[in-house]
């Protein structure tokens, strides 16, 4: 029985079998070219060199290549919301894309130029049926220069290499630059409204309006932080962040060593601020000088007391280790913006046994310092760390106006949130034209104000 | 005047960075490439200083012969002497900066190593830290612990071997509740952010300015 089904299964296949024995030399034997071959014409041996080439142009004659329609009409528009360096080339398909048709090469000349550029390059290259549009001007090597008027040809190149090139146009449209860039619309109302609200707050609290903060630890606990290190008459470490003075944190950071400081001065007690940043070293060395100055104490201030270290980010991370191996501080600082060295820091310092105070803005870094620190000032705390600190009625208004924006975002988050679960219940979830929060989003959508 | 002065070129240039931001113009790109090509110019002058710096702090060690004085040396020499191997003194006793020379030696056999080996460091953090954070005292702690545990087994190919469950649940965790905290904080920076560059521009904010004009 068993033979039975082998051998029809046998006969089954053995065409196929056959076919994969016999393809191998059926394609080796096509391949030849043999002097037998009737069409193929004598070659001159007296020239060797030629040989292949008379070969070539033979079997080209021998197949006559099939007649291909170049690419047609092309279109050049300015390229919207740039500084005119770019254009918008588009051009109409070969109608025999589908005869072997691989690629478009676009061209570009600036006919009259002596620079070189009026010569035709390939500004791109782009598949045949993928798209037939493209944005000159993003290749460093071709820039497109505001106010020249090129010419462009597209050519296609089918898979025997020929190019068929289109006709040359010149373009209908020059590069200009504009002075609004129309898709940040939605980003300049949303600064209006934020600016509008911040201002509205500054006038509340100067007007002196009573404006409630909510109370956050580990603001709270920095006075307790310094009086820890006071009673232990050990020194507060200060890390400003490893990140330069451009970056919003370390600013922050400094703002918040200026209100420290002051208090450190008051209770006379030894100040560490070690910087990667030069630039970052000299505003915390005049933040904490003045400080001592405000605190009624610039005698007690000492000249190194803030230094810069080293701008290598673990050369840095060691030198503040071992300082706070050595000199064991009683109260650390990390507040401003760190990357990797986050947690070597805080947990070096948390071995040490003193008290941490950490916040960042870096949301990859949080967690490191909610692990290993006492108290940790998450974003935007760190931000309005200094108007709790200071309580000066404008910069309590700020916080106030960065609540009342969070607001509107939580309304809009609230009302989207309710709109899907009814889309859920109602259908909308599947059916676009029945969905509310489509809806919504075309009303809120500001494109549709442009 | 010392403090007027930097306030108005805080405030003119804040107002004009904003307005910059909004306009694609090419002119409108040349003063924003115009401002930050001095940004590296006072870095380097602020260079001098942290060297200055540095300098004052270790020479002030080695005079008071505080604890851990002759370390101080080890900083000055190769900052003072590394510069002049790599810059003044010729290849054939080991100048320059290209292979072989004092400079190659020392940045890549020595300075590489050293800031490998403190990078490495961070794994057994991570595991002393992780070991700590851990720990189930609480009913939010275990909710916490039992999270990681998902997303942390998630990640890897053992656990598909838990069923499929196991992966489906931590990407879950990691697209919509990970996700939405970590939205809610970048919401609240990007406010705080603008917020102290209001600040700043308007005047509201004076730390950036140290002691100027005090």
């Amino acid at each position: 029985m068993r033979n039975t089904t082998e051998r029809r299964f046998m006969l089954k296949h053995l065409e196929l079998l056959l076919l994969m024995v016999l393809l191998p030399f059926g394609i080796a034997q096509a391949q030849e070219v043999g002097p037998q071959d009737a069409t193929a014409p004598a070659v001159d041996s007296s020239n060797p060199s030629d040989s292949s080439a008379v070969s070539l142009d033979t079997a080209l004659e021998v197949v006559p290549p099939v007649e291909i329609a170049p690419p047609g009409a092309v279109t050049v528009s300015d390229f919207p919301n740039d500084a005119g360096d770019h254009l918008l080339v588009s051009f109409e398909p070969s109608p025999d894309e589908a005869l072997g048709i691989l690629v478009y090469r676009i061209y570009r000349r600036t006919p009259g130029a002596t620079d070189g550029t009026e010569e035709w390059a390939v500004v791109k290259t782009v598949a045949a049926g993928d798209h037939t549009e493209i944005v000159d001007g993003y290749d460093p090597d071709y820039l497109v220069t505001q106010g020249t008027q090129y010419e462009y040809r597209v050519a296609a190149v089918t898979a025997d290499c020929r190019e068929i090139p289109g006709e040359v146009t010149v373009a209908q449209v020059v590069g200009r630059g504009e002075w609004f860039h129309t898709e940040k619309l939605k980003v300049l109302i949303g600064c209006i409204i934020f600016i509008s609200l911040i201002f509205y707050y500054f006038k509340r609290a100067q007007m002196c309006h009573e404006l409630y903060l909510r109370p956050i630890p580990g603001i709270d606990a920095i006075d307790e932080a310094i009086g820890r290190a006071t009673e232990m008459g050990k020194p507060i470490l200060y890390v400003p962040g490893l990140s330069g003075i451009e970056d919003v944190a370390t600013i922050a950071s400094l703002t918040i060593l200026n209100r420290v400081a002051k208090k450190v001065a008051e209770y006379q007690t030894p100040l560490r601020v070690p910087n990667r940043d030069p630039i970052v070293y000299t505003v915390a060395e005049e933040s904490v000088k003045q400080a001592y100055m405000e605190a009624g104490r610039p005698d007690s201030y000492e000249a190194n007391s803030v230094f810069f270290v080293t701008d290598s980010q673990f050369a840095y991370v060691a030198a503040v280790n071992g300082l706070m191996t050595r000199e064991k501080p009683a109260t650390n600082f990390y507040l401003g913006m760190f990357w990797a060295e986050s947690l070597l820091l805080a947990e070096t310092g948390s071995l040490s046994g003193a008290i941490q105070i950490a916040g960042t803005d870096a949301i990859t870094q949080l967690p490191f310092f909610i692990t290993t620190c006492d108290y940790t000032l998450i974003g935007e705390e760190l931000y309005a760390a200094s108007a709790y600190l200071g309580r000066e009625p404008k910069q309590v208004g700020s916080v106030k106006g960065q609540d009342a924006c969070k607001g509107i975002v939580m309304t809009l988050v609230t009302v989207g949130i309710i709109l899907s679960l009814v889309d859920i219940f109602t259908g909308g979830a599947t059916d676009p034209s029945k969905s509310l929060l489509l809806k919504l989003q075309g009303l809120v959508d500001v494109t549709s104000l442009e | 005047m010392k403090r007027t002065v930097p306030m108005m070129i805080a405030m003119i240039g804040g107002i004009i960075m904003m307005i910059q931001y909004f306009i694609p113009h090419q002119v409108s790109q040349d003063v924003f490439n115009y401002y930050t090509e001095w940004a590296p110019l006072v870095g380097s002058f602020a260079l001098v200083l942290g060297v200055g710096s540095l300098t004052r702090v270790h020479i002030h060690k080695i005079r008071a012969k505080a604890p851990n004085w002759p370390y101080s040396y080890a900083v000055l020499i190769p900052l003072y002497l590394i510069p002049v191997f790599a810059f003044f003194l010729p290849a054939s006793i080991g100048g320059g900066t290209g292979k072989p020379s004092v400079f190659d030696f020392m940045y890549s056999r020595v300075q590489i190593p050293i800031q490998a080996t403190m990078f490495s460091m961070l794994a057994f953090y991570i595991a002393s830290a992780a070991f700590r954070a851990f720990r189930a005292k609480s009913a939010l702690a275990t909710i916490l612990l039992v999270t990681a545990i998902i997303v942390m087994l998630a990640q890897v190919p053992i656990g598909d071997l838990f069923g499929r469950w196991l992966p489906d649940t931590g990407l879950w965790i990691l697209r919509f509740p990970n996700l939405a905290a970590k939205r809610a904080i970048e919401l609240g920076v990007g406010f705080g952010m603008l917020a102290t560059c209001l600040k700043i521009i308007f005047g509201v904010e004076r730390g950036w300015l140290g002691g100027a004009g005090e």
